[in-house]
């Protein structure tokens, strides 16, 4: 289909504003009168706060007031998992206390060494298998797990129970949860080769490049709060009542946003915007809270260690029969996400297994928080799962690259648990396009090749997430002037999916791309509610919601036209900001005259009147202020059918250096399967950013705790090893298969995250093949692992231990 | 700044000290502590941006702090504030500096540029920010002055670097995002531009 502008380049208009420096994130601003607070943070990874003594800090000069727990949390702290504004009972070392405002920073800092804190010690453990030992440690007050609509519980497996499970075996305690489908033991009977062993994923900090500092002050009974998320409408939608302030009493300001990755997409993810906030009700002065990258560490999100088993079945023609996994999930110190179901979610959707089930349970750790990061699950499974399949086609004699075809999802297929139809699925297009763009099959004869002691290794991986909502809103408005005006509430995370969903009106009324102006950056700008800005939904998602909202525009353009010129609203087309009649197009009126009308009109043309009744009450007040002030569009998306899949297909070639244990990525490519592409350049940017996540999944990032007394020894980039342009090969190759998803108007879904499954996917398939086959079974394999397998050396360690040095 | 102190030299430092930070770190960790009876905040003049600015600067401030907080200049962003990330890269001299591990007292003799003094009187875009918004290059932008600046520092002591000697000038700069092979794409564009 031949689109004005959807696959299409085109500058967001915040672009300029980031190269200049211009654009403003929260830290940026400043207020009149603002003062500033700091955190004072458990030294301790479980304890109980006893007593605060703060009486020489608050009667020092220039301290303006100090907010506690007791402060935010009038009734007592929430008995149940999830980060907290400030506690009395920290479940890790760096979790929030209490907050002092001063006049400037040292002062502030000064005062909260003054601060006595009284703390009893409680047991801590960073091992979640440890924490399942008849005598270790629980993690919470109240037990080691959290269990939905009950509350704090003690799991506990036996000691014989743990030393199985750490020798490999497969777990024998009763889960958690099981979730299954297909006849599992059938499925191993017809299999001719299975892999069976266990593994571990290492949790590691998101490490946003922006922390997230806010400032917040009240005016004329509103609260202003400048800060940093995902997701714009839905996240000021939460934080409100995380606040606890009215909806329309809010106003949140995020022009932009420095990384958010999975944990800003939710207010629960920064109830400590709750401290700017309360303090400024409280000292009545607006106050700037900085965030130390120490502190973004601990609060900032981390994705959760999974520690598993799994036994995987291949039929001999190469189709993969049966998967079985259990995995025990590290939920850190404030309880976790589902992450180890989502991963076997991932299994069934790209591997279209017969037979899967899975078997979980989670366990507390006095480490970070725990939360979604970037294909939470999907992600961590792919470099698990990707050289077992490998090894599977080496034993059946079939092509790597084949044995990703056989069992390739397609449009027409199922996948996951609930057996839940693909809108469409081009994963074989993504393959085919993938190995041809990259040359896969003339590079088979490098594979294994050697120089001296370095060796080539090839690996070919696949991603998935799900990668569309619904249920969401949209408005568009014109004024006398002609111009459109997208009212657009996804946040400005980087990705750009706020402009990018916004082509999708400009596209339905055929507007000139420099005659739409996307309204957005802060909230009393009047926008609609849309979806939590995580889980490659945007781009599906809002989408629906722009294209609704033009469309309803449209039809009222044509209504208006057919009013005063005439005929019937069938009769009328546009074109060239004109609506005109089809027989005549000189008959006809411009979108400045026809937005004219609206407003005299009034009424359902102007939103005061025949509104969606399901719009969301955000959405609600939004549109009661733009009432009447210009011609509106306003769309509520139903629910859609089916699971818009995002794919990503990854070829990887490296050369391994069996004397040092490092490798340099050659070659990599990172194709994408994700409906129509909105933005060239924006998916580049996805595919080249996931890969590079992949390369610090497979190879790098992971958390390290001081067993002795659970102190982080990884908060800040270079211990936590976030990839470099070093880590990264000099060009990433990226593609697309470009084919339309009918659920979607502009056949449109998202991809960012199953980016960096693939690659990750590819690089530990590559690392295996160039190891003659040799699973390690984690994430990362980081060189000094390799180095000790290469010399037949043990690990140093306690196996499947998460939070630890590993090899 | 000492011409013999080379990034490289500069970041194993960094490597060594960062080790010893404290589990959450102060903004002010140099200062937050009390400060000594008589202290006096003294004023020096810096030369920013091709003006002379005067400022009164704390013996322990770091340029970071001093460019954002009493300059106003936010484009230098703290990633860190930890000689990390390069969040916070300047110019001193046309050496690219994290202003965030530099003290300004030790800066009154630099001629510092922050990524707000690089668009010519009339507007126009410095080619490294031209070619950065050609290519898309940032994705959430907030490494992005640290990226722009390290990559005209690159382009004025070598105007025609290969990919691979960019990749080798910019590696101080992190990005969370991952975006380096669009900002290698910007840098090379960038040569172009400078033609
Ligand atoms: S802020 Fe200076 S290096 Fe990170
Ligand atoms: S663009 Fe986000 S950190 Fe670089």
């Amino acid at each position: 289909m031949a689109y004005m502008h959807i696959g299409k380049d085109f500058t967001p208009p915040d672009v300029p504003g980031k190269v200049t420096g211009r654009i403003k994130y929260a830290e940026d601003y400043t207020r009149e009168g603002m003062v500033y607070a700091r955190l004072l943070t458990s030294p301790i990874p479980h304890a109980r706060v006893v007593d605060i003594d703060a009486a020489e800090a608050l009667a020092m000069e220039g301290v303006l007031g100090m907010l506690t727990a007791d402060d935010v949390y009038p009734d007592g702290e929430p008995q149940s998992t999830g980060l907290k504004m400030l506690t009395n009972e920290p479940t890790l070392v760096g979790e929030p206390i209490l907050a002092v405002a001063a006049v400037d920073e040292k002062t502030a800092e000064t005062a909260i060494s003054r601060i006595s804190v009284t703390f009893e010690r409680l047991p801590f453990v960073l091992d979640p298998l440890d924490s399942l030992q008849p005598s270790g440690a629980d993690a919470y007050n109240g037990g080691n797990t959290f269990v939905f609509r009950q509350g704090f519980a003690v799991e506990k497996w036996s000691a014989d129970q743990v030393a199985s499970f750490r020798a490999g075996n497969e777990p024998t305690a009763e889960p958690q949860q099981t979730v299954a489908y297909g006849d599992l033991e059938a499925a191993f009977g017809e299999s001719s080769y299975v892999y069976e062993g266990t593994f571990t994923n290492a949790g590691y900090p998101h490490h946003s490049m922006e922390p997230r500092s806010a400032l917040a002050y009240w005016e004329d009974g509103k609260l202003y709060l400048h800060g940093g998320s995902q997701s714009l409408t839905a996240f000021a939608d939460g934080i409100a009542g995380v606040i606890g302030v009215p909806k329309e009493d809010l106003v949140f300001v995020n022009a932009a946003t420095g990384g958010g990755f999975g944990q800003r997409a939710r207010a629960g993810s920064i109830p400590i915007y709750g401290v700017p906030a309360k303090l400024s009700q409280k000292i009545n002065r607006p106050v700037m809270m900085r965030i130390t990258r120490e502190e973004e560490f601990t609060i900032g999100g981390a994705r959760q260690g999974l520690t598993g088993w799994l036994k995987v079945g291949f039929k001999p023609d190469g189709v993969m029969a049966a998967c079985d996994l259990w995995m025990v999930s590290d939920n850190g110190g404030k309880g976790g996400g589902a992450d180890a179901y989502s991963a076997a979610d991932c299994v069934s959707v790209l591997y279209q297994a017969d037979a899967v089930r899975f078997r979980g349970t989670a366990i507390g750790t006095n480490t970070a928080h725990r939360g979604a990061q970037r294909g939470p699950g999907q992600n961590q499974i792919a470099p698990i799962i990707s050289p077992i399949l490998d090894a599977a086609a080496d034993e059946l004699g079939i092509s790597r690259f084949d044995i990703r075809k056989i069992n390739t999802p397609m449009t027409g297929d199922v996948g996951g648990p609930q057996r839940t139809p693909f809108t469409s699925a081009y994963m074989p297009e993504a393959l085919e396009l993938a190995a041809e763009q990259f040359g896969w099959e003339e590079r088979q004869s490098r594979r294994r090749q050697t120089n001296g002691s370095k060796v080539i290794g090839l690996g070919i991986g696949q991603g998935y997430h799900n990668a569309g909502r619904s249920g969401m809103d949209g408005i568009v408005m014109m004024s006398p002037d002609g111009r459109l005006k997208v009212h657009n509430g996804v946040g400005n995370l980087g990705t750009y999916s706020y402009a990018s969903t916004s082509r999708a009106a400009a596209e339905v009324l055929k507007m000139p791309w420099e005659r739409v102006d996307i309204i957005t950056g802060r909230t009393d700008l009047h926008l609609p509610i849309t979806s939590p800005q995580d889980g490659s939904n945007s781009i599906f998602t809002n989408t629906r919601t722009f294209y609704g909202a033009a469309q309803d525009m449209l039809a009222k353009m044509k209504e208006i036209a057919a009013i005063d010129l005439g005929g019937a609203a069938d009769d009328y087309d546009i074109s060239n900001e004109r609506v005109h009649q089809i027989a005549n197009e000189s008959i006809g009126m411009t979108f400045g005259q026809v937005a004219s009308r609206a407003i005299e009109l009034g009424g359902k043309y102007t939103g005061s009147a025949d509104l969606p009744e399901e719009l969301a009450e955000w959405t609600q007040i939004s549109v009661s202020r733009l009432a009447g002030t210009g011609f509106m569009g306003v769309f509520h998306d139903s629910v859609h059918e089916g699971n818009p899949p995002g794919f990503t297909v990854s070829c990887v070639e490296i050369e391994l250096d069996k004397e040092t244990g490092k490798y340099e990525i050659l070659d990599l490519i990172n194709v994408a399967e994700s409906g129509t592409i909105m933005h060239p350049k924006g998916m580049e940017n996805q595919l080249v950013g996931g890969a590079v996540w992949g390369i610090g999944l497979s190879g790098y990032e992971r958390h390290l705790y001081d067993p002795q007394n659970g102190m982080p020894a990884s908060t800040g980039y270079w211990q936590s090893k976030v990839p470099t342009y070093l880590d990264t090969p000099v060009k990433i190759q990226t593609g697309w298969v470009d084919l339309p998803d009918p659920e979607n108007p502009v056949g449109a879904r998202g991809v960012g995250e199953p980016a960096q499954g693939s690659v990750s996917a590819a690089l530990t398939a590559a690392i295996t093949d160039a190891l003659d086959g040799h699973i390690f079974g984690a994430s990362p394999i980081t060189a000094d692992m390799i180095i000790n397998h290469i010399a037949g050396t043990s690990e140093n360690s306690v196996p499947l231990a998460q939070n630890n040095f590993r090899g | 700044m000492n011409p013999q102190l080379t990034r490289r030299r500069f970041i194993k430092g960094v490597i060594a000290s960062g080790a010893a930070a404290t589990t959450t770190g102060a903004w002010y960790s140099a200062t937050g502590q009390d400060r000594p009876s008589g202290f006096v905040e003294r004023l020096i003049r810096l030369n920013v941006n091709g003006q002379t600015r005067s400022v009164d600067v704390e013996p322990q401030e770091t340029l970071a702090s001093t460019l954002r907080y009493k300059l106003g200049l936010t484009g230098t962003k703290l990633g860190c504030n930890r000689g990390e990330c390069g969040a916070c890269t300047v110019l001193v001299d046309d050496t690219p500096t994290y202003a965030c591990s530099v003290l300004t007292h030790s800066m009154k003799k630099g001629r510092i540029e922050t990524v707000e003094g690089l668009e010519s009187a009339n507007g126009d875009l410095h080619p490294v920010q031209q070619a950065f918004v050609e290519e898309l290059s940032p994705q959430c932008g907030y490494c992005t002055p640290g990226q722009v600046m390290s990559a005209v520092g690159l382009l004025r002591a070598n105007p025609n670097p290969t990919r691979e000697e960019a990749r080798l000038a910019m590696a101080g700069n992190i990005c969370r995002c991952g975006s380096y092979d669009s900002y290698l794409d910007g840098v090379m564009r960038a040569t172009e531009l400078i033609g």
